[in-house]
């Protein structure tokens, strides 16, 4: 071992080393503000996310209306006054579905991107720092949920779990897990030749508060970014899995379903299809955008050219 | 040169047996899904329409009586003889309807993969050699559309625009070229921005090299410099995404031929998934995965002839 890791191996320097809170770490979130501010499009999509939350939150302020009261007599009727986005085949308000389906959207993408994170983090984190038979087993079963193509996955697991809210978080959130898991690996393969790390190991402490408490805050800010960018793809995902029939299932107002509802009226009222898809765009667009920021942000070294 | 020959076979054998694992771990996870489902998996694959004879036939023909590991064998060996069942729907071999669908999703997804990867390549290349202009921006401001809209309203919009107000293009169907367009301009939309974003960062990256400096010194004409030396060596990043999207675009194209009622294997899945048609789901989840797997062994080997300093690890 060579003499400079004995010599943070004493306690005190390796405390200093490996505890990433404190001072340096809140300049380092003040200096990751400031890049971000300067970053104009991820302000952009920071301000594009604000809305869209502040709508779908702010529903019951926006509207009188009941997303799920159906009223056959004012079926597919154009803009008006009384129903600013007109109101679908069901005369179900408009505004209303999209409002309120924002909150659920926005959320099966919260739920299944934190699913990811949660199993594919700690699989990556065990992956990278064990090596082994361990790294081996993780990485192939990483590679097998990696070849079922981009939307397959999901698909699939719907088609084996069955439609509803529930499982339609549980397939989308699986799919995310390959990406972190492999993100995570790869991050940690660097930081456990970290001297801080050996130092940890030196001190004799146990594995597991190693890699939980001294390698994956380390490892945190390429998975924030990650994140980030997942939400824009699994809320595109499940919105996939809606447009299908095999998402969230009617009467309740989600964007994918409304959709795949309005298709079939596609001549006759094109609102039906226009305005979900264009609500979906733009919460795709606004992950996209602030997560490209963030990156820039948390990480400068991992900007694209 | 022996030694560079004998390292590439030992690297082809790795990727080969790479490849051949992931695809056994596929199958393991194709012959559970049926085996997870609730109830009795001989009632499952027969579906809902099955005598009770059919369903005892099954369960023997499949050795369902049998631990899980011995039936895994047998599903195994079927597979080795194309067997992959018998459509609850149709009744007739899952291979035999699979083969027609799987023409036509080829036909979209290569058609849209040649179409994404000249048209991203060109675009990507033509912006990293004027970075920061008005045309840079434009690409920049397309991409980022293309990777957030979802290909299905896309799709849906293509069809009010060209096939409701224009009338200019068929709405569904497979009949002819004219078919073919809207499928696979909403298909290749995704692709085309992920390999311009792709290839402008990676020739802008190149364009900065000394050699590139040094052609330039020699007086070849831009073309000729961006063409045969930055395009190149730039190519490698390029085509991982390209192969990559090759896998998407299988994916995509589920949701594709749904909305355009293109007969491939993807609206076959849909359609055996609402009518808990598992064999044919097996069959086809089985085919999608092994094309993707196979793909991205191509684009492995291909980077070996593309850039020789590639080493075999």
């Amino acid at each position: 071992m060579s003499p400079s890791i004995l010599e943070s191996a004493t306690p005190e320097r390796a405390i200093v080393e490996v505890t990433p809170a404190g001072r340096p770490a809140l300049r380092r979130v003040r200096e990751g503000w400031q890049r971000f501010r300067r970053h104009r499009t991820a302000m952009a999509g920071l301000v594009l996310l604000v809305g869209l939350f502040a709508l779908a939150l702010a529903a019951p302020l926006l509207t009188s209306h009941n997303p799920e009261r159906q009223s056959l007599s004012v079926a597919l009727r154009p803009l008006s006054l009384a129903h600013p986005l007109g109101t679908d085949h069901l005369g179900r308000d408009m505004l209303a579905r999209l409002l309120y389906g924002g909150r659920l959207s926005l959320l099966i993408g919260f739920l299944a991107v934190g699913l990811g994170v949660v199993i594919g983090v700690p699989l990556g984190a065990v992956s990278g720092f064990q090596g082994g038979l361990t790294d081996l087993v993780i990485q192939r079963f990483a590679d097998i949920l990696l070849s079922f193509p981009g939307f397959l996955l999901a698909l699939s697991l719907v088609a084996i779990l069955g439609v509803g809210l529930q499982n339609v978080i549980i397939s989308v959130g699986i799919s995310a897990v390959p990406s972190f898991i492999r993100l995570v690996r790869g991050s940690v393969l660097s930081i456990r030749e970290q001297v801080y790390v050996q130092a940890a190991h030196a001190i004799g402490q146990r594995r597991s508060v190693i890699i939980f408490r001294h390698v994956l805050p380390n490892a945190m800010a390429p998975v924030i970014v990650q994140a980030t960018l997942s939400l824009g793809f699994a809320i595109l995902v499940a919105a996939g899995l809606g447009f299908l029939g095999l998402g969230v299932q009617a009467p309740t107002p989600e964007w994918g379903t409304m959709l795949g509802e309005g298709r079939q009226y596609i001549f006759r009222a094109p609102g039906l299809t226009m305005y979900p898809g264009l609500v979906i765009f733009l919460a795709v667009l606004g992950f996209n955008l602030f997560g490209d920021g963030l990156r820039d942000a948390l990480d400068p070294r991992m900007s694209r050219a | 040169m022996a030694a560079a020959v004998s390292l590439f076979r030992q690297y082809l054998a790795q990727r080969l047996l790479a490849s051949a694992v992931t695809l056994l771990g596929v199958s393991v996870i194709v012959f559970l899904m049926v085996r997870v489902l609730p109830g009795d998996p001989a009632q499952v694959l027969a579906g809902l329409l099955a005598t009770e004879e059919d369903v005892a036939r099954l369960r023997v023909d499949l050795g369902l009586d049998q631990p899980l590991h011995i039936q895994y064998g047998v599903f195994l060996a079927r597979l080795a003889h194309g067997n992959l069942g018998r459509s609850a729907r149709t009744s007739q071999p899952v291979l035999e309807e699979l083969k027609p669908r799987l023409r036509a999703t080829l036909t979209l997804a290569v058609v849209s993969a040649v179409l994404a990867s000249f048209a991203g390549v060109a675009a990507g290349a033509f912006a990293a050699t004027r970075p920061y202009s008005r045309f840079d921006y434009l690409l920049s401001l397309v991409t980022l559309f293309g990777v957030s809209m979802p290909t299905y309203w896309l799709g849906l919009m293509l069809i009010i625009a060209f096939a409701v107000h224009l009338n200019w293009l068929p709405a569904a169907g497979s009949e002819g070229t004219a078919s073919l367009i809207l499928p696979t301009l909403t298909l290749a939309a995704f692709s085309v921005a992920l390999i311009a974003r792709m290839t402008r960062a990676s020739m802008l990256e190149v364009l900065g090299q000394e050699y590139v400096r040094t052609a330039r010194a020699k007086g070849l004409g831009e073309t000729l410099v961006v063409a045969r030396h930055a395009l190149r060596n730039a190519l490698v990043p390029i085509l991982t995404v390209i192969g990559l999207q090759f896998g998407t675009l299988l994916g995509g194209a589920v949701l594709t031929e749904s909305v355009f009622g293109w007969p491939g294997m993807g609206l076959l899945l849909i359609e055996s998934i609402f009518s808990r048609d598992y064999a044919m789901v097996q069959g086809i989840v089985l085919v999608f995965s092994s094309l993707f797997i196979l793909t991205n062994l191509a684009v492995d080997l291909l980077y070996v002839a593309i850039d020789p300093r590639i080493r075999y690890a």
